[in-house]
């Protein structure tokens, strides 16, 4: 920078008092919850930084664009116990922060929206993919990166409906989200033209994930669990707990493909994904945090990248100007997706293509080829604009 | 540069003498890890060279002996001998090299690394590599002003021109862009600087002088969604009246009056068109088509596509020079 700074005035270039002067500071605070959630697959357990691991590369790729324009970022994070006071914790990272990443429940995050809202900040919701935060419990002050649960409802539906796999079992765990997701599915399937020929219910009786004798228990369990089936192609499951998803493949009564919560995933981001310049992105996450980039760390970048594109446009650091060209038709950020991502207006939802993965490969990338329309084919994935119950205000 | 006119002498005298055609093509293959080498004459595939792993930007020397090519996963450029047509030689540019340029008299080259947010500095007499620039997120797009005083380096997520001075290596200016910046061509005068912005879906035009956007080129094509129009190679007439701009998935150049900066025609070509070449007469621009795997020919002055060659898997980008 210094070096730089000689070099531009030795030459002649008009140095502006703002190059001279320090550099602009723009605080990001990261609200998180301590602990991680655990996975059925040992190699799926998230890292103890997932998602932050994310934002802390958006920081640097910020820096290095904010040194050609005299702006500085940080990250702040701040993880908050069962039990403890959110909206206290919001407020805390807000003092000093004009920006707070969110990765919180739906409660915990509506608790901490409301408790920014008349200061200015601006939360971003990286981690919550519940549609009601962006429907009837939407906030004009909250800019939601994750993708929701009914556009990755909808970005599966597409391909199994392009894949001509139309009749759907539908196994649903019995937790609260599990049901949430297979609402997502079940509208999914009406409308794309899938048909729900069952559903059964996976109860979760409880119980350790990981047993000396488990293998064999659960090859005794599935092909039972999933016997006597009418005719289908593909059974989709609805697992958002963790309970048995990932024990269905290879092990149905029929020999059918699994989707959804197992098989075939969609998802923001996969370790696989290299199209469109994203093998850079992988190439600069591992060489930062020696371990591949997951979606939640994808979203984290994406929500910070956010900020640094609207700071950079505005070449402004305040929240107000920032907001109101995040908000603005002028808003576009890349983020590897082969398309600009835009925000919805009428929620304030980032429009996105989902990628559905197997665990090694991206299989394909929704919204699929004939899937049309009239504003912005991302528009087929999540609520529209005509049917949202979303009113900003 | 392969988009300039090398042995521009030659070029005149060629253009008198029939036949008027007559040279080589050099197509970069991104999949099949090989370079198609395609005669103008009788637009045939006349030699497919087998190079690195994924070659995306390729170039002649400005002596017209060898051909550059970036082959971006082997971490290095590859040196292609035009009278053997094999590779004879790599030079050491940093990790992940997609686009590069030479100066005027083709001794140093200077090369956008994806991987590490620099641009090497590669002396090509020496082939040793002699310094580093650092840049934006992502370099790629690079070009050097006609008089040779400035370099432009294009950063894809820092949405930057960076103004490099060639004689200090340091950075002058830099001028945001919208998102992706991908490709930098200035006009032969020097009096304006055209980026391509990928997903932003337009080209900045840049005064050179003052280093400030002065105009946008947009697009709008009747049925195609605002989205799919990623603007990416730029190709400008040596009288810097005509520009063809290619513009990724929608499938179209389009041709720019380069005074005016309007759209004045859409050509369909190939899917996923990403770079062009000029036969040094000017009178085809060649096309690198993607997902199509073929090259679109364009007769320049009846503004058609008059041809499609079929070359290697995922084409990317293509150099042309007298055989």
């Amino acid at each position: 920078m210094i070096r730089w700074l000689v070099g531009a005035i030795g030459l002649g270039v008009v140095a502006t008092h703002a190059l001279a002067a320090d550099p602009v500071e723009i605080g990001i605070g990261y609200l998180g919850q301590a602990g991680v959630k655990s996975r059925l697959s040992l190699v799926e357990q998230p890292a103890g930084n997932d998602g932050i691991a994310g934002a802390r590369l958006a920081i640097d790729d910020n820096n290095t664009t904010g040194k050609f324009l005299n702006q500085h970022f940080s990250l702040e994070e701040l993880r908050i116990a069962d039990g403890e006071d959110v909206a206290k914790a919001a407020t805390a990272l807000a003092s000093h922060n004009g920006f707070v990443i969110a990765d919180l429940p739906v409660e915990a995050l509506l608790k901490a929206a409301d408790a920014l809202r008349d200061r200015g900040t601006v939360l971003l919701n990286a981690g919550s993919i519940d549609d009601r935060l962006r429907e009837e419990d939407c906030r004009p002050n909250v800019i939601h990166v994750a993708p929701t649960r009914s556009m990755l409802a909808d970005a599966l539906a597409q391909y199994l409906v392009w894949k001509q796999w139309k009749r759907w079992i539908l196994v649903v765990g019995s937790h609260e989200t599990d049901k949430l997701y297979a609402a997502a599915l079940r509208r999914a399937a009406a409308r794309f033209g899938a048909k729900i020929v069952q559903e059964r219910i996976f109860e979760d009786t409880g119980g350790a994930r990981r047993t000396d004798s488990g293998v064999t228990l659960i090859q005794r369990q599935m092909p039972v669990f999933t016997q006597q089936a009418p005719a289908y192609d593909v059974l989709v499951a609805a697992d958002e707990s963790e309970v048995f998803a990932s024990y269905l493949p290879y092990r149905t009564w029929d020999p059918r493909p699994v989707a959804g919560s197992a098989g075939l995933v969609p998802t923001s981001w996969d370790a696989a994904h290299d199209q469109w310049g994203a093998i850079q992105m992988q190439n600069r996450f591992i060489k930062l945090n020696s371990r591949r980039m997951t979606a939640l760390d994808m979203q984290a970048w994406t929500a910070v990248r956010m900020i640094g594109e609207a700071t950079s446009r505005t070449n402004s650091s305040q929240p107000k100007p920032v907001f109101d060209f995040l908000k603005g038709p002028d808003f576009s950020i890349a983020a590897f997706k082969g398309q600009r991502l835009t925000l919805r207006d009428w929620n304030l939802q980032l429009r996105q293509p989902i990628l559905l993965v197997d665990g090694r490969m991206v299989v394909s990338v929704s919204p699929q080829e004939g899937f049309l329309h009239q504003v912005s084919e991302l528009d087929t994935l999540g609520a529209d604009r005509p049917e949202t119950r979303c009113k900003l205000q | 540069m392969w988009r300039r006119c090398l042995l521009s002498g030659l070029a005149v005298w060629l253009a008198a003498a029939p036949p008027a055609s007559a040279f080589m093509a050099y197509v970069s293959n991104e999949k099949s890890n090989t370079v198609s080498v395609i005669d103008t004459d009788n637009w045939t595939v006349t030699k497919t060279i087998k190079v690195g792993q994924r070659p995306r930007g390729i170039e002649f020397t400005r002596n017209g002996k060898f051909v550059l090519v970036a082959v971006g996963d082997d971490d290095t450029i590859q040196v292609i001998d035009v009278a053997t047509q094999r590779v004879v030689d790599s030079l050491p540019s940093g990790p992940d090299p997609e686009l590069f340029i030479q100066d005027a008299a083709g001794k140093i080259l200077y090369v956008a690394n994806e991987n590490d947010n620099t641009v090497t500095v590669i002396d090509l007499e020496k082939r040793a590599r002699v310094g580093d620039i650092q840049v934006g997120v992502e370099p790629e797009g690079m070009a050097i002003s006609p008089d040779g005083k400035i370099l432009i380096n294009t950063s894809e997520t820092t949405n930057m021109a960076h103004f490099i001075d060639t004689a200090t290596r340091q950075i002058v200016a830099n001028v945001l862009v919208d998102a992706r910046p991908r490709f930098a061509e200035f006009k032969r005068d020097g009096t304006e600087l055209w980026v391509s912005s990928e997903i932003g879906g337009t080209v900045s035009v840049i005064d050179p002088a003052k280093r400030v956007v002065t105009g946008k080129i947009t697009f709008s094509i009747p049925g195609l969604r605002r989205e799919a129009i990623q603007p990416v190679g730029i190709g400008m007439t040596k009288d810097g009246k005509t520009a063809f701009i290619a513009l990724g998935p929608a499938n179209r150049i389009a041709v720019v009056d380069a005074t005016s900066h309007a759209v004045t025609k859409y050509l369909l070509v190939g899917q996923r068109v990403w770079h062009m070449a000029f036969t040094p007469d000017e009178k085809y621009l060649l096309v690198t088509n993607g997902v199509s795997n073929d090259v679109s020919v364009i007769d320049v002055a009846a503004q058609k596509v008059i041809k499609t060659i079929q070359v290697g898997e995922l084409p990317w980008g293509i150099a042309i020079a007298q055989p």
